[in-house]
């Protein structure tokens, strides 16, 4: 089949050179060769240093780093029955596929109301998660999405907010359950910008309680979280292996909920503005 | 119209040769004017030649705040040794004040080292440069740089926001400039022959056309690295510094995209101007930098 990448191909043979001679699997895949990836994996890491809130240039390293870590999580779907529902289904999380309001219905003590509750209090949605480029097969990178997605529900599951501190303790439990690179990486360079009270703290505490707990419990991608809603927190908990972290202080709740729900609003009045003008 | 030319200016440009205007090779392919429903490329995709203006007009409002640093980033600061070499080819100032325009001239580099070059080696404080571009965040980003120097509030700079293949007479009369330069920014223009049209229309007689822009690059061995770099580590760049791919995609496959050293050459005497011979270094059309990574295009309206 003459797809309209082989004809540019020929219109313009020197792309035999570079990676486009794949063509993309899926929406949003940008096929890289082995150089462009280890630039990619170099220049990512150097830029989330500089930048961290560069959230695109995480992912990116994130993918470019991933090597045999997704296909070892992939076979751990594949050895689970929820992980091989969750290949089946390839669910979605975002403000679209997750009824928020619903969720804040559900009995105090659930894990969606705890989620919810979760989000509010460190001012996220589910939103912010960046797509998935530079991996090559489809499965593959379903399941680093999925795993960009779930981040929130780790961090949910053990009780913990968003600042540097607990991020990074999260970063270690995701790299002793879960094995990706990135997650050693974003742990190994994160604490760096920490002041020595802080490191001291993450250490002597987060650090021990993430090993243990993240090597023990299952293998959290295998866990269909959007099936558990009405499931009891604790009894969650214990069904994959995991526990509480150590009691942290949470802070402000961050801008970015806030400002999607402006945003959402605006859009929202809009609408409904066009709607008024063209029925008139 | 006047019959002054400059032969002391031709000299200078075309020092071997004489005046030489029989077109030798066929006319390029990438000039139709634009009907209605046509299409033209924009990099290597095709698009209603209506769209190209504005998806053009995207890509430069994406890459204005940071296309300083991602000029030095991707070119590893070559294009400042162009830059110089381009305007030291032009000598302004040695005959005297001049009235400049510099087209798709956004961020002032080019005006800036005009001013300049004119200042320093011939303490000329009355050149003036008109700096004009289709997109205003550009422009923006020029008077910004242009704050920071001497030039800021005299009438030597000035910024006007148009599109160079449709230069209002009110502001830009006929018969009114010495130089004309565009640097870097006709690749990007929908209808190159309008951009040459206008060039030709508002340039005094004896005036110069100058134009450097990216080209075709012949040694197989350099070309073969300059496209890996350009379709590997370029779009990375602008992924990994701007997180911008597509625009910096767009840009190395609108070079690819752009008529050859000859074929411009070609365009330039079509529109009026007369130019060397249909080579290459002195005397003739063009001048290629680095190979032909760049080339610097002149023609002198008679």
């Amino acid at each position: 089949m003459a797809t309209r990448s082989s004809i540019a191909h020929l219109q313009n043979p020197r792309r035999t050179l570079s990676s486009s001679s794949q063509t993309p699997a899926y929406p949003g895949h940008i096929p890289l060769n082995w150089f462009e990836n280890a630039f990619l994996a170099f220049g990512s890491a150097a830029m989330s240093l500089a930048d961290p809130r560069r959230g695109d240039m995480i992912a990116a390293l994130g993918e470019t780093t991933a090597g045999p870590a997704l296909p070892r999580l992939r076979d751990h779907m594949l050895n689970s029955a929820e992980g091989r529902q969750i290949l089946k289904d390839r669910p979605r999380i975002n403000s679209d596929t997750v009824d928020m309001n619903a969720l804040a219905q559900l009995p105090e003590g659930t894990f969606g109301r705890a989620y919810v509750t979760w989000l509010e209090r460190c001012g996220v949605t589910p939103d912010t998660r960046a797509p998935v480029h530079y991996i090559d097969d489809p499965e593959l990178a379903y399941v680093m999405q999925r795993y960009r997605e779930c981040h929130d529900f780790y961090h949910c599951i053990v009780n913990l907010p968003v600042d540097v501190s607990s991020e990074l303790a999260v970063k270690f439990f995701e790299f002793a359950n879960l094995g990706l690179p990135v997650a050693a990486i974003s742990a190994a360079f994160g604490h760096l910008r920490l002041d020595w009270p802080k490191r001291q703290r993450l250490f002597g505490e987060y650090v021990p309680w993430a090993m243990k707990c993240g090597a023990s419990a299952n293998s959290l991608i295998t866990v269909y979280w959007e099936k558990r809603w009405e499931q009891d927190f604790g009894e969650l908990q214990r069904d994959i292996g995991v526990w509480s972290a150590p009691e942290t202080k949470w802070r402000k709740p961050l801008s970015e909920a806030k400002i999607a729900a402006e945003k959402r609003r605006k859009m929202a009045e809009m609408a409904l503005a066009e709607g008024a003008e063209a029925s008139s | 119209m006047q019959t002054l030319t400059r032969p002391s200016l031709r000299r200078a440009l075309f020092p071997l040769h004489r005046n030489l205007q029989t077109p030798s090779s066929p006319p390029p392919t990438a000039t139709q004017p634009p009907s209605p429903d046509s299409t033209t490329h924009f990099g290597f995709k095709q698009v209603p030649s209506s769209s190209k203006q504005h998806l053009v007009k995207e890509v430069f409002d994406s890459v204005s705040s940071k296309y300083d640093i991602m000029n030095d980033a991707m070119s590893l600061g070559v294009h400042r040794l162009w830059k110089d070499s381009f305007v030291s080819g032009l000598d302004p100032g040695k005959r005297g004040p001049l009235k400049v325009i510099d087209v798709a001239g956004g961020t002032g580099d080019i005006a800036l080292r005009i001013l300049d070059y004119a200042r320093e080696k011939y303490s000329d404080r009355e050149t003036s440069v008109d700096v004009v571009d289709i997109n205003g965040m550009m422009l923006k980003e020029g008077e910004k740089r242009f704050k920071k120097t001497m030039y800021h509030n005299t009438p030597q700079i000035s910024f006007q926001v148009s599109n160079a293949q449709s230069l209002p007479p009110s502001q830009f009369p006929d018969n009114t400039y010495d130089i004309y330069t565009i640097a870097f920014g006709i690749r990007n223009c929908t209808n190159i022959p309008d951009v040459l049209t206008q060039a030709y229309r508002v340039l005094k007689p004896g005036g110069v056309f100058a134009c450097l822009e990216f080209s075709k690059v012949e040694n197989p061995l350099l070309a073969s690295i300059y496209d890996q770099y350009s379709f590997s580590i370029i779009p990375l760049l602008g992924t990994i510094l701007a997180g911008d791919r597509e625009s910096y995609q767009y840009l190395v496959e609108s070079i690819r995209k752009f008529p050859s050293q000859p074929d411009f050459a070609q365009m330039v005497r079509e529109a009026g101007f007369e130019t060397g011979k249909m080579v290459e270094g002195r005397g003739g059309a063009w001048r290629d930098l680095w190979g032909g990574v760049a080339s610097v295009h002149m023609g002198v309206k008679v």
